[in-house]
């Protein structure tokens, strides 16, 4: 499997290859992209309030996945599998709304959602490194306490504040783009502007560099005097802090925290991290992918333009995501290094 | 013998001590008793032949998870679907005690099986996948819980064929024949013991036949079993069919032995608590058993606990996350019980190997 999958970019690669390169990799991306985009404005002529409405949720359902999946991004491509994104978001998502619900501010609670989620992360880089323990079981300890911990503290009948609606002036007005990209809340652009944060972190700066060179080759990054344990630490409370964000974002569309309301995207996000293999561009078309048959599915039974039983609307995102990867055969190489302890040895 | 002893008793029971420690703590910050709670739980757990028999069947399902997350790590392969297959395999397992007609000898056996080959095609699709297109188990599996969690929901729902007519509103299977209804021997629930006897089945197949060693190789190392002229793709769907089995059966015991019909909310999470029940086993099938009772008594104590005290049931969780963490970190017991003797080298078992590398 390995010798056959691309090896991730590599710094010699000149600008105009590496683009090359990327391009083909993501043929299959490019292609469903395009089938998409033809498909909606297709569908705009026909019915155009509802094709907006599919539009407009998709991008709103991939936000928070969007999120979570660049927090196990970091935390693999710094060589530390992290399945415990599920959990971290629970305690994102808790604690953020506490903190706005005794606040009244919004801003108290993504700080303190994002704090929270972090010091996760920071546990999860010192059972990894510190104690070398299985990074599996790290993670899945996470999870645990993130669950139980959030449901035995729970406090029913809380609310927080509402979350504003940003629409950007002069673009929000133009048909089915302006509905679909430029009128949703604080998050959703939040996980869009972090895609191209990470994306330029990881393959344009040193950090990205040095992050690569660990959760590829540590042996490699150690000769060269990159310090590996302190970068882990680093990577993965930063990445914890993503997982808050995308707790934050599924209390902007939820509007109050409420036992286990993460349903699981903690582990679909695993998915669209390796969906989107590995690479920040791959999980926004990952988790648009995803958010577009959540969408559709949602659409579809709200009208109920079909006589379907809804359990079988509710099983298509699911069955359509592994039929793409099925038919596109993605063929997923994770970072090399993932999962080991470093041994210097 | 030492180590052994150490490894596999010593440290866990140190971890369960310090887990509770924990608990106690975070029982008396939500300003509760926490001796009058684990009071509460011990007797909820063990006071009495009814007590021990919940405690039992609380565990049963725990096994069938654990043994099946265990046995799917043997070949490197992570299957988080648990939960879907159960789901499967607890539908289907009721599907053949409502609908069939036959004597208990043959009644019980059959729909116990119905239930594990359901859960196992189910999950087979998992294994193929990665095996012949490359698709990654730990997405597929996880999407298949959505799945299986959509179609059993259906299958008992309004429009569902499954459906007991007597039920109303209710969306729920009619109740299983008699003739295949799992039964008590005394307090000893008759589903405990067939998940116990596959445990120790399992942990024959793992160590002592020619399947189990292939399964291993291929598990440690994929290349090195094909040299071997072992069949990665064959070995691969085989591992996650019986996976798959074991958790189906889990489904199928739990309908036929405790909730007498498919009753989609009765099941939830049981599926998913096989993880922490294999990793807290170090994925050794016998030790599945041990870490089924723990979690089990807790489960089964905490309802008498929660009654005591109103402490919510969910800190059992939260004890189980440490206990989980403090078994895989021994430096952590040892500093925090401020043992001299080693502890061993914690969890042997390299399961994030199995996350995707070749």
């Amino acid at each position: 499997m390995a010798a056959t999958a691309r090896p991730a970019t590599s710094p010699r690669d000149t600008a105009g290859s590496r683009a090359a390169s990327t391009l083909a990799a993501n043929r299959s991306g490019l292609a469903i992209g395009a089938a998409v985009v033809v498909l909606a404005l297709v569908a705009y002529q026909w019915d155009g309030v509802q094709t907006t409405a599919i539009t407009a949720r998709t991008v709103r359902e991939a936000a928070p996945l969007i999120l979570a999946a660049l927090c196990g991004l970091v935390g693999e491509r710094s060589g530390v599998i992290n399945i415990g994104i599920e959990g971290q978001m629970l305690l994102g998502a808790y604690s953020g709304f506490m903190a706005a619900s005794y606040s009244g501010s919004l801003l108290v609670g993504v700080v303190a959602a994002v704090g929270v989620a972090a010091l996760a992360g920071l546990f999860l880089a010192w059972a990894a490194v510190a104690l070398r323990m299985d990074q599996i079981i790290a993670g899945t300890v996470i999870n645990i306490v993130g669950a139980g911990a959030t449901s035995f503290f729970y406090v029913a009948g809380r609310t927080m504040p509402r979350f504003p609606q940003w629409s950007i002036p002069g673009l929000e007005d133009l048909p089915l783009v302006g509905r679909t990209l430029f009128n949703h809340g604080p998050l959703t652009y939040t996980a869009a502007v972090m895609v191209l944060v990470i994306h330029v972190a990881l393959f344009h700066t040193r950090w990205g560099l040095r992050t690569r060179a660990v959760g590829e080759h540590p042996g490699a990054a150690d000769t060269v005097g990159v310090r590996i344990e302190r970068l882990r630490y680093v990577n993965l409370t930063l990445a914890g802090g993503l997982s808050g964000l995308a707790g934050i974002a599924l209390l902007q569309s939820a509007g109050a925290f409420d036992r286990g309301m993460t349903a699981g995207r903690g582990f679909i996000a695993l998915a669209v991290m390796i969906f989107g293999r590995w690479r920040p561009t791959g999980v926004l078309g990952a988790a648009l992918l995803f958010g577009l048959f959540n969408a559709v599915q949602a659409q579809l039974q709200f009208k109920q333009a079909l006589d379907v039983p809804p359990q079988f609307f509710g099983m298509i995102p699911f069955i359509l995501t592994i039929a793409v990867l099925a038919v596109a055969g993605v063929k997923a190489r994770p970072p090399a290094a993932a999962g080991r302890p470093y041994d210097p040895e | 013998m030492r180590a052994v002893w150490r490894q596999w008793v010593l440290l866990p029971v140190a971890a369960v001590v310090v887990g509770l420690i924990a608990g106690a703590l975070l029982i008396l910050v939500s300003g509760d008793n926490p001796l009058t709670a684990y009071g509460g739980m011990a007797e909820g757990a063990f006071g009495g032949s009814d007590a021990i028999g919940r405690t039992l069947e609380k565990a049963t399902p725990l096994i069938m998870g654990g043994l099946a997350v265990a046995f799917a790590f043997k070949a490197g392969l992570f299957n988080i679907g648990g939960q879907g297959q159960l789901l499967v395999g607890a539908a289907f397992a009721a599907w053949a005690g409502f609908g069939l007609d036959l004597p208990t000898v043959l009644h019980i056996p059959l729909a116990l099986i119905v239930g594990g080959v359901a859960g196992s095609v189910f999950g087979a699709v998992a294994g193929l996948l990665k095996a012949t297109r490359g698709t990654h188990e730990v997405i597929t599996t996880i999407m298949l819980n959505f799945v299986a969690a959509n179609l059993t929901d259906w299958l008992v729902s309004r429009d569902g064929p499954w459906k007991d007519p007597d039920s109303g509103a209710v969306a729920r299977s009619p109740h299983v024949a008699d003739s295949a209804a799992l039964p008590r021997w005394g307090f000893l629930p008759v589903g405990f013991l067939v998940a116990v006897a596959v445990a120790v089945a399992v942990w024959w197949v793992v160590n002592r036949s020619v399947l189990g060693f292939e399964i291993s190789t291929v598990g440690q190392n994929a290349k090195a079993a094909t040299y071997a002229g072992i069949s990665v793709v064959r070995i691969t769907v085989v591992a996650m069919a019986i996976s798959a089995f074991l958790a189906g059966l889990g489904g199928a015991i739990q309908t036929q032995g405790v909730n007498g019909r498919f009753e989609p909310g009765f099941n939830s999470g049981l599926g998913f608590d096989g993880i922490t029940i294999a990793l807290l086993a170090r994925t050794n099938a016998l030790a599945v058993i041990p870490a089924a009772l723990l979690i089990g008594a807790m489960d089964a104590g905490s309802t008498l606990m929660q009654s005591r005290t109103d402490v919510p049931p969910e800190i059992i969780s939260v004890i189980q996350g440490f206990i989980l963490f403090l078994v895989a970190a021994p430096s952590v017991v040892r500093w925090m019980l401020r043992l001299r003797q080693d502890l061993g080298a914690g969890t042997n078992v390299d399961l994030a190997a199995g996350w995707g590398a070749s």
